[in-house]
């Protein structure tokens, strides 16, 4: 059986459960929703993540020890 | 200044205009992944914050509505994985329409479960594809994959969805 037999066969079992959205009507104003929500929840500082700080470190810690391993990074990057 | 330029500006009046310009498709959007009135109009407003949220990276020059629907389509992939099995398809949406009576009501139940229990990323592209029939290229953009993937995630939620079916017992044709 192709794909799209596949694909075919299976929303018409879908198709027999669960049928399309019809009501997508909005009927509310959500704007004041919105507006509250952006005064309840600024936007957020965006820190960097303890991960890459760590991994900077390790980085940082391997460059300083092994400075041999200097040419084989850049040759990778 | 042009409105898409104010509100990566931060200007609220423009933001407000794109709101009023956009917030019945982007509700519409959503509310054919969740499948919930209440949840979609949360979700709306999330994508709306989100937005406004964002303005600094949205290029003026840019698609608002393609942006605004990849931004919807997040925010309810979002909620498709905090609640999953937290929350069961609506009556009212899942089965409006369904006309054929030989299908039992414990089948359809089956049928329902099976797709309830898809993975997040896998149940919005059959969801989108399957039963809301939208074109390839649209889940791609909203879901900011290529088609390919979409293709690869429709045919493995279809592989998912015969397998978990076959194993509750209803009646799926070996591929």
């Amino acid at each position: 059986m192709s794909n799209a037999e596949n694909n075919k066969e299976m929303k018409e079992l879908l198709g027999q459960a669960i049928a399309p959205a019809q009501d997508t009507e909005l009927r509310r104003d959500l704007w004041p929703q919105v507006l509250r929500k952006l005064e309840e929840q600024p936007a957020p500082v965006v820190g960097i993540p303890w991960f890459d700080w760590a991994l900077a470190a390790i980085l940082s810690a391997v460059l300083v020890f092994f400075p041999g391993s200097i040419p084989a990074l850049l040759y990778h990057l | 200044m042009e409105l898409l330029e104010r509100f990566a500006a931060g200007d609220l009046e423009a933001f407000e205009a794109l709101f009023r310009e956009h917030h019945k498709e982007v509700y519409a959007w959503i509310v054919r992944i969740v499948r919930d009135h209440g949840i979609a109009e949360d979700l709306t407003v999330e994508t709306f914050w989100r937005i406004y949220r964002a303005r600094d990276r949205f290029d003026p020059a840019g698609n608002f509505r393609a942006w605004a629907r990849r931004i919807a389509t997040n925010a309810a992939l979002d909620h498709l994985r905090t609640a999953r099995r937290e929350t069961e398809l609506p009556e009212d949406l899942a089965s409006a329409g369904t006309a054929d009576p030989a299908v039992r009501r414990e089948a359809r139940e089956r049928i329902r479960k099976a797709f309830q229990e898809l993975p997040p990323k896998y149940r919005l592209v059959a969801t989108l594809a399957l039963i809301e029939e939208e074109p390839y290229y649209n889940i791609a953009e909203a879901a900011g994959i290529s088609i390919a993937l979409v293709k690869v995630r429709v045919f493995r939620a279809v592989r998912m969805l015969r397998k978990k079916l076959n194993s509750l017992g209803v009646e799926v044709n070996a591929k």
